[in-house]
């Protein structure tokens, strides 16, 4: 049972039943490790990546479902090419743990793709989906407005 | 995995000094060095513990277990502020587990606002005499100790270095070493002649490094006092961080276990007729106490794992909440474990004062970082075992596995990658062991075992259940008497069974951490520990029993203070000064950080001091009622601890202690019902989002004498000042956690 998908513009043939979550072909099969495994049911958000430029929640859409081209932190920057959000979280220091900061900043470019200057308001409604256990919410507020800033021109 | 191991040909280490063993700690009479734990392939020469140099520059050995405090880039900064070398140039790893990376400051303890080292944990290693051989081995990441362990044997590492570098330059070029200068990772002679310090490595690695250097002093840092750039920001903002469930080798399958559910308990039976067949499955292994489904992926493992028929035996504690709380309670009826304070006459003063009592209940806690328990192991019959696992004690882990494996400690290799959080839960080895145990079965095979949300949320080392009985007498306005009676099961005690086999007697002052030897001249002063034998797996939880000692202690000041018909900031200000000034400056400072006295209206507000890991901190919340509920919407942090290495990591701190302190105190709750933990997954146990999280202001003193603890002491003050902000705002005084119990938050 092959399964193929586009995952951060590579093809990839899938050898795994239709019903493994996308989260553990990324992680274990693709050997993409960047969206994190954090609780399995969708309440944490750190498996956060996007299907179609949508954020979804990896860890609930079966491989089966996948209708298209997957993008995961790996596919959005690298350490020695920052994506404009990534750059602010850098600014901001935002990561403590940063086990959940991949799915913190899948969650924050869907947001700006769809609010290009989100409200406080907006940032709540957005982000609540995605637990921190180090309590960084103030600077990953900090740094979404200010990549909204920057990919303004600001 | 860390590139320790892969320490190349290339790579020259540079012998530095006594450093390991002889300095930083007190009482170590034997300057001698501890066997230096890098293993070099041969050519490298004398080794230094906290700092390689080779080709590609500086690495820089931070020993404690990176979880998000931040320490690894502290640490590092210490050795790069003395060794003069640019900070982009720094890379920063854990190293192997060794002797060598001992934390001494988790065995002197901390200080008291006394000044003194005769606060808690001196208690703890003085009734651990008879294990300090083992515990002097301890690497430990934990307790807020790594800058007070670290402050002079890393800068005198970077030293040493950087001395040994010049005698090196000296020789090549045939000048006088005083005539050289340092800078970035390179020694410079008078004529301009650079020098970088790889080029100088490998003749550095055959001098004597300088028995003593001189150290800067502060007014020439360059990188200590300031906001520094975390070396491992960049690495987690792109998902190229690895932690432990991150690691990969090759070959390698993925296994999940399940436990008894009721801890502790053993096995009667299992049935895996119907997993067997499963999609993935590989193998179902026995363990005694539960099971582990190895297959070709994670989830398939756990699908198998959910087919499996287990017939469980009972806890070897009461089955329910209820009941496990009325043993913790029946411990007041025994006489004290411990009354390490006890000042002036509290009976006498009872007597003559208007006098107040309060019952405070705190449930038991979850640590619930956000990377669930796991651990990879690699296992080659009677030659290494191999365990990569984020963990903060990974010595206690290595000794064990090794008696798993049947090898001797030496040959058990464990690797610390980071740490999705740990907040204590990490310090415990039974994923290592878990993982060993798996392993041993499957020789040859490196095989991850992945822990479910709901295993890890039912298989805790959980934040006791406790309860407190004060009583108090004011006059004149002001405290006359406190007397406070706090009944636990003992942390320590049950820690250190597990670590060492061996439970201190006597008493366990520990257990009163947060309420001893708080900063308040109150003339009649007395406080007393009770301890409760319950068999639930307890252990270290951010800052341990301050985290509920802070909330009843302070919580008590605050009925205290409404009783004495003061302002509570104003009535602790009172006592806070005639105590120790520097804690009075931090309750000072959080009173005009959030205009304290100008409370805007329709507001609540609570303020709460605690001295913890010897660190005063002040917190004020805020809290307004809203349609869909109350909602926490500010707070103020005001700190001192003696000296700020990085304010900018502190501020972070003390915001994440914050926040993990309310969550706990809004919702957090684990109970039992038939032997059984009743939570499974986040929506049972929900800490603060980002809706329902405070902005929060923190301020950084830096009046006190020495250095304080960072990582825990924003924790203990955080539950009482929510509390006496929700008393403020609806005069409801809740004195049982969590909170949620007694008012309706915005969810």
């Amino acid at each position: 049972m092959t399964t193929r998908i586009s995952v951060n513009g590579m093809g990839h043939e899938v050898d795994l039943p239709g019903d493994v979550p996308l989260l553990w072909v990324l992680r274990d099969a693709l050997g993409l490790t960047g969206s994190k495994f954090g609780c399995g049911i969708g309440a944490c958000g750190a498996c956060t990546v996007h299907v179609n430029g949508q954020a979804v929640r990896s860890c609930q859409v079966a491989l089966e479902d996948v209708d298209g081209p997957v993008t995961t932190i790996e596919g959005i920057g690298s350490p020695d090419d920052l994506a404009i959000l990534q750059a602010a979280w850098v600014e901001h220091q935002v990561a403590q743990c940063g086990y959940c900061q991949s799915g913190q900043i899948m969650q924050a470019a869907s947001l700006l793709a769809e609010v290009p200057d989100p409200t406080d308001a907006q940032i709540d409604e957005a982000m609540q989906g995605n637990l921190c256990r180090c309590g960084t919410y103030n600077r990953i507020r900090a740094a979404i407005k200010l990549a909204a800033t920057r990919m303004q021109g600001g | 995995m860390g590139r320790v191991a892969k320490y190349t040909r290339r790579a020259f280490l540079v012998a530095s000094v006594a450093v390991a063993g002889g300095v930083g700690f007190g009482v170590w009479q034997y300057k001698r060095t501890l066997p230096n734990p890098l293993e070099p392939d041969a050519g490298a020469v004398a080794l230094n513990p906290f700092l390689i140099i080779d080709q590609r520059g500086v690495t820089i050995i931070g020993p404690r277990a990176e979880m998000g405090q931040g320490t690894q880039s502290t640490l590092a900064a210490l050795v790069a502020e003395e060794l003069d070398v640019a900070w982009e140039d720094v890379r920063v790893e854990h190293g192997p587990p060794a002797q060598a990376y001992y934390n001494s400051a988790l065995i002197a303890g901390h200080k008291t606002y006394k000044h003194d080292d005769a606060g808690v944990m001196t208690g703890l290693a003085k009734a651990a005499a008879e294990v300090l051989p083992k515990m002097l081995g301890m690497q430990v990441t934990g307790g807020s100790t790594a800058m007070i362990d670290g402050f002079e044997k890393m800068r005198r590492a970077g030293a040493t270095a950087r001395e040994t570098l010049k005698l090196a330059a000296a020789r090549q070029l045939n000048v006088a070493v005083s005539t050289l200068r340092t800078e970035d990772g390179a020694v410079i002679a008078p004529d301009g002649t650079t020098l970088s310090y790889a080029s100088l490595a490998e003749a550095a690695a055959k001098i004597d490094p300088p028995g003593d250097v001189t150290l800067k002093p502060a007014s020439d840092w360059k990188y200590l006092g300031r906001d520094m750039p975390r070396a491992d920001m960049v690495a987690k903002c792109t998902g190229t961080a690895e932690f432990g469930a991150d690691v990969r080798l090759p070959g390698m399958r993925f296994a999940t276990v399940r436990i008894n559910p009721r801890l502790g308990g053993g096995m009667v039976s299992f049935d895996a007729t119907a997993a067997r067949d499963m999609a993935g499955v590989e193998a179902i292994l026995d363990l005694g106490d539960g099971i582990a489904v190895v297959a070709s992926n994670t989830w398939l493992a756990m699908q198998a794992a959910d087919a499996v028929e287990i017939d469980w035996e009972s806890a070897p504690y009461p089955e329910t909440t209820d009941e496990i709380l009325q043993v913790i309670a029946a411990a007041f009826e025994d006489k004290p474990n411990a009354v390490p304070q006890d000042l002036g006459d509290v009976e006498a003063a009872m007597a003559t004062a208007t006098t107040i009592e309060a019952e405070y209940r705190v449930p038991y806690l979850a640590h619930a970082t956000m990377e669930p328990m796991n651990a990879t192991a690699l296992f080659e019959p009677g030659e290494r075992l191999d365990i990569w696992c984020g963990n903060q004690a990974p010595l206690v882990a290595r000794d064990k596995a090794a008696k798993i494996a049947g090898l001797k400690k030496g040959q058990v290799h464990v690797h610390v990658p980071f740490l999705g959080g740990g907040f204590g839960r990490r310090a415990e080895a039974d994923a290592a062991l878990l993982a060993a145990r798996v392993a041993v079965q499957m020789p040859g095979v490196p095989i991850k075992v992945m822990w479910s949300r709901e295993e890890d949320m039912r298989h805790d080392f959980y934040r006791p259940a406790a309860v407190a009985r004060m009583r108090g007498a004011v006059a004149d306005g002001t405290a006359l008497a406190f007397d406070g009676r706090i009944a636990a099961p003992s942390v320590t005690r049950q820690s250190m069974q597990r670590i060492a086999g061996f439970a201190p007697p006597g008493p366990d002052k520990e257990h009163l951490a947060g309420a001893i030897d708080q900063p308040y001249a109150i003339p009649n002063y007395r406080i007393a520990g009770h301890l409760a034998e319950v068999a639930v797996p307890i252990g270290f939880w951010r800052s341990v029993a301050s985290s509920f000692n802070g909330f009843f202690h302070e919580s008590f000041m605050d009925e205290l203070a409404h009783a004495a018909k003061r302002d509570p900031l104003e009535f602790r200000l009172e006592l806070a000064e005639a105590a120790h000034a520097p804690t009075a400056r931090v309750l000072e400072t959080v009173a005009r950080m959030s205009d304290w006295k100008n409370k805007p209206d329709g507001v609540g507000r609570g303020v709460a001091m605690t001295w913890s890991f010897s660190t005063p901190v002040a917190e004020v919340v805020e809290v307004r009622d809203s349609a869909d509920g109350i909602r926490i919407t500010r707070g103020w942090v005001a700190c001192d601890v003696g000296t700020a290495l990085d304010p900018g990591n502190i501020r972070a701190q003390m915001q994440s202690g914050m926040i993990f302190g309310l969550s706990a105190a809004v919702s957090g709750e684990i109970t039992f019902d038939g032997g059984e933990v009743e939570q499974f997954n986040f929506p049972d146990y929900d800490p603060l989002r980002m809706h329902t999280a405070p902005q929060i202001e923190v301020q950084v003193l830096e009046n006190n004498m020495f250095l304080g603890g960072v990582g825990e002491p924003g924790t203990p003050p955080a539950a009482a000042a929510l509390a006496n902000a929700l008393f403020d705002l609806t005069g409801t005084r809740a004195r049982e956690l969590p909170l949620s119990k007694s008012f309706d938050f915005l969810v």
